[in-house]
Order: C-alpha cells, then sequence, then structure tokens
C-alpha cells in the first residue's frame, strides 16, 4: 500500500494504525501533513496507545489545530462585530463554519482564512463595514483587482491591520465565469443562524455576544459548496482533504430524515448534480462513506483518474504525476472561464512577468 | 443631548492576569492574544464586573477608590473604552441588549 | 532515488532526503556523534528547482514538512548549508513541545545561560566560545524552554560560525570538528563546527535558567539591566510559537521573566564577552 493510501484508509478505520512501523509512520505524517490532514488523522488516532514519539507528533498536531479553531472562531467574533448594523445574512463558510457549528468535519481541521458569503446588492455596505473595522485591501494592481471584482466569486481579498489575517467575502460560491452556477440567493435563504448558547450545537460564547446576523449553510447547501470547491475550484490541489470534509458531513448528517432527497434537489438547483454523484461514488470508494445508492449513480471511468489524481503524492509528501496534475490545472481553468476569456487572463498574466 | 455609549466588558473566567513592574500582562483565552496594558486598564475592567456602563458612571466609582483628575476622567474612560473595544476586550452595546446581558441567557 | 539520513538532535528527530549524495555525505561526516532515530519528527528534502536542474547548474530548494512558498534556491556545494535551513525551518514553524526561543544557551554548575538579540550580535559564536572555555553546549540557535519544568532544553546542533566568528574557533579546536568553508553564502562566508563529544552526549540533560543576556557585540563595554516587563516584549518577538502554544506559553514566558534575571550587554573582542560573562555569571548564584 502507498503512504498517501494509507493516510485514507487510517482515516476510515484507525485500528490498522497499531501495525505500522516506523518507516511507514515516517512516509504518513510526511503525506498527512503535505495533504493537510495531520490534524483529522491526530483527532482519529487519539488515545489508541502508539510509540510515544508517534504520539508526541500527534500530539503536537492537536495543540496546532485546538489553536487554529480558536484563532478562527475568533476572527469570526470578530467579524460578527464589524457587520453589527449589517441587517443581511453574514454565512461563514468551509472551515470556520464547521468548527463554529461544532461539526465532525471541524475536529482537527486545518483553517487558514476566513470566508464569508453576503448578497451581491450588499457588497459595498459590507466592505465598507471591514473596512472601517480596520481591514485593509491587500496589495493588488489594478488589473486583479477588475478580474476580481468582474469574474470572480468574490472581493479581492482584505487583512486585518491588527491581526495580519485575511477574509475573503464572496457574494456566489463559484466564479461568475464557472460553467455551473450555484443559486446564491437560495444558499442565504436557507442558511441557518448561529445559536448564540447552544452547548452541543454552536459555539459557546460570552454572554454579552449574540451572533446577531452569524450563519451556517444548511446542511445540503453545505455539502453542495464542498464539492463545488473539490472540483471546480482551481486543480484540486488539496482535494484529499476537502473530500474528507465531506465523508464527515455525509456521515453526520445521514441520519436527519430526508437528508439524500435535499441533497438531490439542492444539486439540482445548483446545477452541481453530476459533481455531486461523483463526490459521493469518490468518497464511498477512498473513506467507505455510506452513500444513498439511487444518487451516486453508476461509476466512470473518470472516476479512477480523479482516484489517481486524489492519491498523486510520495511518501516524501511530493507531488507524483506531473501530467495528471496538469490535465487537472487546465481542467480547472477551463472549468472556472470559458476558453476565450481564459487566453486574455493568461495572455495578461504572461506579459506582465 | 447623546448619551455616552454603555459598555460590557468580557467575563473575568476569559482573562488570566500577570503584573510584571510597571505594566500588567493580560491573557485573552478566547482570541489567543497577549495584551500589555497600563493603568487604569485594569482598574476600568475590575470595576465593570459584569454590567453594562458607560465612561463617567466608570470614573464615578473609581473616584471612590483612587484620585482621579477633576475635569477629563470621563473622556479619558471613553478613550479606553474604545481601545479595550477595538481589542475585544469589551463590547459596545446598545441599552436594550444591556438590559439583556445582565441577566445572561 | 533519494538518499536519506536521520539525525536526532536534542528532542527532535529529522529524515532528511537529499536528491544528490553530496549533502548526505556531509551531513554524515558532521553528524556522526548523532543518534540515529527511527521514527522521525519532520521530514526535510533538498530537491533540485526542477528536473534537468539536478545536473545543469545544480540548485537545491529546500522543502518539508513546513515550506516558505518563496523561500530561494541555495547552489549544490552550499547543501550542507540548505539541509540546517531546512532543519530549522520544520523547528521554526512545527514544535510545538517548548517554548522555542531564538537564543543561544550554554550551561555551567548545572544552570543555563541563555543568549538571545538580532542576527549577527554574536550569539552564535558566543555559546561556540563558551562550549570550548569550561561550559557545555547547549544550542547556538533555539533555546528550549520547558513548559512544564521551567528548564532549558539543549538543541546542539551544529554551529553556523559566520565570516569572524570562524577565525575565532579555528585557532580553538581541530580541523576534524569543522565542516567545509562555504563562501558567498546569503549569510557571507559560513563554516559547521561540531559541538564538543560533552555536548552531544549530553543532549538529553536539561537545566534551569539562572541568566539571560542580550549581548552586542562591537560596541564598547557596558551592562544594562533589562527590566521583566520589557524582558517579556522581547522573547515575544524572539519566539516562534509563542502564539502557537497559547496560554501554556503565556504562562511559561512570564515565569521565566518573573525568575530570571536579565542584562543587555556590549563589547568589542570575543574575550571581553567572555569576561563579562564569568562576571555577572559570579553575581546570581
Amino acid at each position: 500500500m502507498t503512504p498517501i493510501r494509507r493516510l485514507a484508509a487510517t482515516l476510515r478505520d484507525p485500528r490498522l494504525a497499531g501495525s505500522f512501523g516506523a518507516r511507514q509512520w515516517n512516509a504518513l505524517i510526511a503525506v498527512a501533513r503535505a495533504e493537510r490532514l495531520i490534524g483529522a488523522l491526530a483527532v482519529r488516532l487519539e488515545g489508541r496507545g502508539l510509540p510515544v514519539e508517534v504520539e508526541a507528533v500527534l500530539a503536537d498536531a492537536r495543540r496546532s489545530s485546538e489553536q487554529e479553531r480558536r484563532a478562527a472562531l475568533w476572527e469570526a467574533d470578530c467579524c460578527r462585530r464589524a457587520l453589527k448594523d449589517y441587517h443581511g445574512k453574514a454565512v461563514l463558510l468551509k472551515g470556520t463554519a464547521y468548527v463554529a457549528a461544532n461539526m465532525d468535519a471541524g475536529a482537527g481541521r486545518s483553517i487558514g482564512d476566513l470566508d464569508i458569503l453576503v448578497a451581491e446588492k450588499d457588497l459595498d455596505e459590507v466592505e465598507k463595514a471591514l473596512l472601517a473595522a480596520g481591514w485593509e485591501w491587500v496589495k493588488e494592481d489594478a488589473y486583479d483587482d477588475q478580474y476580481y471584482r468582474r469574474w470572480m466569486h468574490e472581493l479581492p481579498p482584505l487583512i486585518h491591520r491588527e491581526r495580519d489575517r485575511m477574509i475573503d467575502v464572496h457574494h456566489t460560491i463559484l466564479p461568475r465565469t464557472a460553467r455551473p452556477s450555484p443559486d446564491p440567493a437560495a444558499m442565504l435563504a436557507s442558511a441557518i443562524a448561529l445559536q448564540p448558547d447552544a452547548q452541543q450545537k454552536g459555539v459557546r460564547l460570552a454572554k454579552f455576544s449574540s451572533w446577531h446576523g452569524l450563519h451556517v449553510l444548511s446542511p445540503a447547501d453545505m455539502v453542495c459548496h464542498a464539492i463545488a470547491h473539490l472540483f471546480a475550484d482551481g486543480e484540486m490541489e488539496g482535494g484529499l482533504r476537502n473530500l474528507w470534509d465531506i465523508d464527515r458531513m455525509l456521515r453526520e448528517f445521514a441520519g436527519s430524515a430526508n437528508f439524500w432527497d435535499a441533497l438531490a434537489v439542492r444539486a439540482r438547483r445548483h446545477q452541481l448534480l453530476s459533481h455531486v454523484r461523483r463526490a459521493l461514488r469518490l468518497s464511498e470508494r477512498i473513506y467507505g462513506t455510506p452513500v444513498d445508492e439511487k444518487l451516486r449513480g453508476h461509476n466512470s471511468r473518470m472516476d479512477n483518474l480523479f482516484e489517481a489524481r486524489l492519491m498523486a503524492r510520495d511518501g516524501w509528501g511530493r507531488q507524483t504525476r506531473p501530467l495528471l496534475r496538469l490535465a487537472f490545472t487546465i481542467r480547472g481553468h477551463a472549468m472556472r472561464m470559458p476558453p476565450a476569456m481564459l487566453a486574455r487572463h493568461l495572455w495578461t498574466k504572461w506579459r506582465r512577468s | 443631548m447623546p448619551h455616552d455609549p454603555l459598555y460590557i466588558r468580557v467575563p473575568e473566567s476569559e482573562l488570566v492576569w500577570h503584573p510584571l513592574d510597571a505594566v500588567t500582562l493580560v491573557y485573552h483565552r478566547r482570541s489567543g492574544q497577549t495584551h500589555i496594558v497600563m493603568e487604569p486598564v485594569p482598574q476600568i475592567l475590575s470595576v465593570m464586573q459584569d454590567r453594562a456602563m458607560d465612561a463617567p458612571a466608570i470614573a464615578a466609582r473609581l473616584a471612590e477608590d483612587y484620585e482621579l483628575p477633576q475635569t477629563d476622567a470621563a473622556a479619558i474612560i471613553g478613550a479606553r473604552l474604545e481601545e479595550l473595544a477595538a481589542l475585544g476586550l469589551a463590547e459596545r452595546v446598545s441599552p436594550g441588549q444591556a438590559d439583556g446581558a445582565e441577566g445572561g441567557p | 532515488m533519494m538518499h536519506e539520513l536521520r539525525i536526532r538532535v536534542g528532542p527532535a528527530a529529522f529524515r532528511i532526503g537529499s536528491a544528490w549524495r553530496a549533502p548526505v555525505a556531509a551531513l554524515e561526516r558532521l553528524y556522526a556523534a548523532y543518534p540515529t532515530p527511527s521514527y522521525c519528527d519532520y521530514t526535510v528534502r533538498l530537491e533540485p528547482a526542477r528536473p534537468w536542474r539536478r545536473w545543469l547548474r545544480p540548485s537545491v530548494m529546500i522543502s518539508g514538512d513546513y515550506m516558505l512558498p518563496d523561500a530561494a534556491p541555495l547552489p549544490l556545494v552550499q547543501g550542507l548549508l540548505a539541509a540546517e535551513m531546512g532543519m530549522n525551518l520544520q523547528m521554526a514553524l512545527g514544535w510545538r513541545r517548548h517554548l522555542l526561543l531564538h537564543a543561544g544557551a550554554a550551561e555551567k554548575d548545572g544552570r543555563a545561560l541563555v543568549m538571545t538579540g538580532m542576527s549577527g550580535s554574536g550569539k552564535s559564536t558566543m555559546a561556540a566560545l563558551l562550549g570550548e572555555s569550561g561550559w557545555r553546549f547547549l544550542s547556538d540557535e533555539f533555546a528550549l524552554l520547558g513548559l512544564e519544568d521551567g528548564a532549558v532544553h539543549p538543541f546542539p546542533r551544529l554551529v553556523s560560525l559566520k565570516n569572524e566568528g570562524i577565525e575565532a574557533l579555528e585557532q580553538r579546536v581541530g580541523h576534524q570538528r569543522l565542516g567545509p568553508r562555504l563562501r558567498g553564502t546569503p549569510k557571507g562566508d559560513i563554516r559547521h563546527l561540531v559541538p564538543s563529544h560533552d555536548a552531544i552526549q549530553r543532549m538529553d540533560e536539561a537545566a534551569l535558567p539562572r541568566l539571560i543576556l542580550f549581548p552586542r557585540f562591537g560596541e564598547a563595554r557596558a551592562i544594562r539591566t533589562v527590566p521583566p516587563s520589557e524582558l517579556f516584549m522581547r522573547l515575544t518577538q524572539a519566539s516562534t510559537n509563542y502564539v502557537a502554544l497559547g496560554e501554556a506559553g503565556f504562562a511559561a514566558l512570564t515565569r521565566f521573566c518573573e525568575t530570571v534575571p536579565a542584562r543587555a550587554i556590549d563589547y568589542r573582542r570575543g574575550e571581553e564577552g567572555l569576561e563579562l560573562i564569568d562576571q555577572l555569571w559570579a553575581q546570581f548564584p
């Protein structure tokens, strides 16, 4: 078994970890770090009495993800305070949403920037409120700025001048030019307000805080977003981690009534049905996720290619299979932008460098 | 006439205090940030407890225990409260919210 | 295929993979006395920037578990430096078991002296000189402060001697303890020094701190007391993992600042520095 396959297998079944030797651990740890899955692995393997050297590495990883979790929640809270007078919904996305809603997908997850979704008509208001609260534009040149605002699904990134943390303000979940066009208005309409005080679900807050306006996506939309992110956002870089998010969510949400029906309905609505089907198949293959038979559909030969792309890393943590990766790079760009626009974009980039 | 803004501070359980010669270090558990503060900041936070208060009310309470400047004590305290709010150690609340905050949910 | 070497330095174990034999051979010679671990905390990779750059004007990209996106490659003859930078990077970005201070350290009478300050302040040279003058060398780069025990844990990697530091130590140690002179590196000339046999043998023995110094090389002799609050602020700047450690880091650092006296010292020559250190060391029993 290759180290990256061993990583996926161990996440799926932590009992396997008892049989690994030192060389296997060294490779597994390098691969897990490269895939940003070391925190998730450390949480999965907690309390298994592994060799002390391994336990020390895993304890470091748990400490790091605890710190990332705290920083992400604090950043969300800072954003809440900045948007206090904004009366629309501000929806937390990705890692911050998973930890804020205390979901399994948040356990040990690495979290970078803060991503939020707001209504497109409110972008100016939100931008002004953030600028007033100490966020600034990351230095971008005029071309990039225009590119972001015209074609991408977010404002150009903002960074907070004191805390040095980035926020991405999205008005939709994929670029405007992407072939599937998910319906952000529907996502906003069904977004769920975070509960200020729930101990089980939702963050524990200081009692003066109210989440006033902070939301997360509904379960079906959250899965749709994660799947859109897995396939359509760039080059499937970090895909194994994104797929792990999906596995955790599917397992957690599957228990609630009508989840699979709701997922099918939302997938259609967001033009992501084929993506959702493929993600279910990949998640089932790689992580053994129990999925809805009807929705997953039939295996396709392309699935093998996607799986190979997700597993393109060696035991030193290096990316392998450059040709396959390149195929996905072009694919990633083509999905985001119609071809003529892509040519113009690349040309502008080449001329500048 | 405009009211002085009301503030409520973070709960004591979120803070770790450590005086070190001329300054006081405060570790804020929820944000993971360390702040270095000087007088009258620790005193302001200690007076506020769990109540929503404005700068003149804090000045009045502090005047019971400390020598404060006669004229602009409230203005100085108001400026410190704004800084505390920027750090996330205090938060501006509207009078309606302040009532709810008193009891807690 | 990759050439592999595993090394343990103090509490941290590294797995180094290189596309070339030469850097690994150089490391093997200099790290011969260090333990070889089975399990490793970190992977460091020395790779060509592009596949053909393995042979053509070979240059070494430093990568590994933790990486900086814009790290410039080094020429292959500086592969030893590349490996060292790679190991430092893993510690600086990944280590969570101690509060990591960018500092040199040495031990005498069972207690530790910590020296910190800006790069080029002479702390590396001073730590190396102490190691040859009756002290046990603990580290020239990272002092690992125990979160529970408050002790300084050794990290006695190779000492990276720079410019005038090279001559000072060449006079004191045999050539078998020195690496090749690397000319024209981004930091000037560099020569690696293998710590003393004793420093390597006792790399797991921690010592409680007795004194911290901020040395400054090339200035008129002077001593200034650094108050605890200033010490705290300077050490938060000198630590790469203070923020990441959260409350445990706060507790360890406040305890250190409250209990360990701090002095800034200026000196013109290494000898004068050693004298100042002996004088201050005697004042804090």
